[in-house]
């Protein structure tokens, strides 16, 4: 009962949420390229979806770029954070305050340094995405008890098996809800990547769609999007779930 | 043939206090020695230092003043108080994980491990995750692992502290059939003074803090004790008396 009106709930709003825009579309005769009709958006999503298809090949690829260096350099980060504390009072002010730098502003430099490919989208993605981990990351490996450290130094384990078979495995559930929050943060990433510069994707899509007046590819191309990232957040779902397999199923 | 398995010289411990400066003083010169092979309990007002002289002994935290020696190779098993057990790995593999840390033969410790399970009624449960043990199945398990860590000394921080009351005896006595064959040198804090008459050879009371040693108590009782006996219930009472006086 519980799980049929979670999936029903969500999906009956959204009807009902389309059907009132159509509604008021056309109702009130807006015209198409101010705002577009979700029947006129649906017919696009599918007249264009080769080429939304095309376009969402090189987003889906800067985003997972961006989400794997994102979160191998985002562990990485914490790891050393862990372990020293030099390093820490040096390194974690300067990471909470570069997220205060707003990316519009980076990428166009990257944009300079890295050419118009993949590149620089996906560092830009990277760089958003990161925080969270590095954020949660670090948390996890600080999770097990002083006591059970005890443990583990009472029956004469090294430095590196503490690591490996308690602080790694422990950091496991909080990397994942950090891994979570930066798959969603990468497709904007990787978006704003796109608008800053770039001759494919969907970011570059709608900019173009957008100067055309196009606005019902404009949606198109943010439903594709859209889907991307629940595709994406529902890999990284089905990656906890197996690997966290001894949480128990609630 | 008996030979000392623990000499604790002298031992004093003191904590930084809340204020910059102040120590609190947790053990004051505590000195005993325990034979090879026998039962020894802690047992004292909360908060006395009990778990504190426990650390010193596994070596987890150094005394201020005095010595210590435990085990022929100065190692012993801890069994810490707060549940330890990793929820990630199965039951078979936390009861292995000392002999993966000191990367003996896996198989060897599983075979060893099955063995144990199936003598502390845990057989059937090797594949299943801790999150699915009740407590009292996941605080024998956390004994299977300490006593898998094949040290001559055990150390055990209230074992049976969080367990309901007919849990707390069945596994009593559980740890006593175990401890008869395998002979171990144990020492035990606890808070229940029925649980070290029946459990133990030795019975140190410790004062309150700064903790020394009230009374040394030898239990003469036959084992196994049972627990409505006339013996049993005066001892209690002597005890209970010892530990009010101490406060």
């Amino acid at each position: 009962m519980k799980r049929l009106s979670a999936v029903v709930a969500p999906i009956a709003l959204l009807i009902l949420f389309l059907a009132a825009w159509e509604a008021a579309v056309r109702g009130l005769g807006v015209p198409r390229y101010i705002l577009p009709a979700p029947s006129g958006i649906a017919v696009s999503f599918v007249s264009h979806f080769s080429e939304l298809l095309y376009h969402a090949a090189a987003t889906m690829a800067e985003i997972v770029l961006g989400l794997l260096f994102g979160g191998l350099g985002g562990f990485g980060l914490a790891i050393v954070v862990f372990y020293s504390p030099i390093l820490e009072r040096a390194l974690y002010p300067l990471i909470v305050a570069s997220q205060m730098i707003p990316v519009f502003a980076i990428a166009p430099l990257l944009i300079v340094w890295m050419g118009y490919g993949l590149w620089p989208k996906a560092t830009v993605a990277a760089l958003i995405g990161f925080f969270p981990i590095v954020v949660n990351a670090s948390d996890g490996l600080r999770s097990p008890s002083v006591e059970s450290v005890e443990l583990f130094r009472s029956l004469g384990a090294t430095r590196g098996q503490i690591f490996a078979r308690l602080r790694l495995p422990a950091s496991l559930p909080t990397v994942f809800a950090g891994l979570k929050v930066a798959a969603t943060l990468c497709v904007v990433g990787a978006t704003i990547g796109e608008w800053v510069g770039a001759h494919r994707g969907l970011g570059y899509l709608m900019l173009q769609s957008n100067a055309l007046l196009r606005v019902d590819l404009v949606f198109a191309a943010i439903l594709m999007l859209s889907i991307l990232g629940l595709l994406l957040f529902g890999a990284v779902r089905i990656i906890e779930r197996r690997v966290l397999r001894w949480r128990g199923t609630d | 043939m008996s030979s000392t398995a623990i000499r604790v010289q002298g031992v004093t411990k003191a904590f930084a206090g809340a204020r910059a400066g102040a120590e609190v003083p947790v053990l004051a010169s505590i000195s005993f020695e325990v034979e090879a092979g026998t039962w020894t309990t802690l047992i004292g007002p909360s908060g006395c230092g009990k778990t504190t002289l426990l650390r010193i002994l596994a070596s987890l935290i150094e005394p201020d003043a005095g010595k210590v020696s435990v085990g022929r190779e100065g190692a012993a098993a801890y069994l810490p108080q707060r549940d330890t057990l990793l929820p990630w790995r199965t039951a078979l593999d936390n009861a292995i994980l000392a002999s993966e840390i000191e990367r003996r033969s896996r198989l060897e410790a599983r075979s060893e491990a099955v063995e144990l399970f199936a003598r502390f009624g845990l057989s059937g449960f090797e594949r299943s995750y801790p999150f699915h043990l009740s407590g009292g199945m996941r605080q024998r398990l956390a004994l299977i692992r300490t006593f898998l860590a094949h040290r001559e000394v055990l150390l055990l921080d209230e074992p049976l502290g969080a367990l309901d009351p007919l849990t707390r005896v069945t596994l009593q006595d559980w740890l006593l059939a175990v401890w008869t064959e395998l002979r171990k040198t144990i020492v035990l804090v606890t808070h229940d003074v029925e649980e070290a008459l029946l459990l133990s050879d030795r019975i140190l009371v410790l004062s309150d803090r700064p903790a020394t040693i009230a009374r040394d108590m030898r239990v003469d009782l036959l084992r196994p004790r049972d627990r409505a006996s006339a013996d049993l219930a005066a001892t209690k009472a002597r005890l209970l008396d010892l530990l009010l006086e101490g406060r």
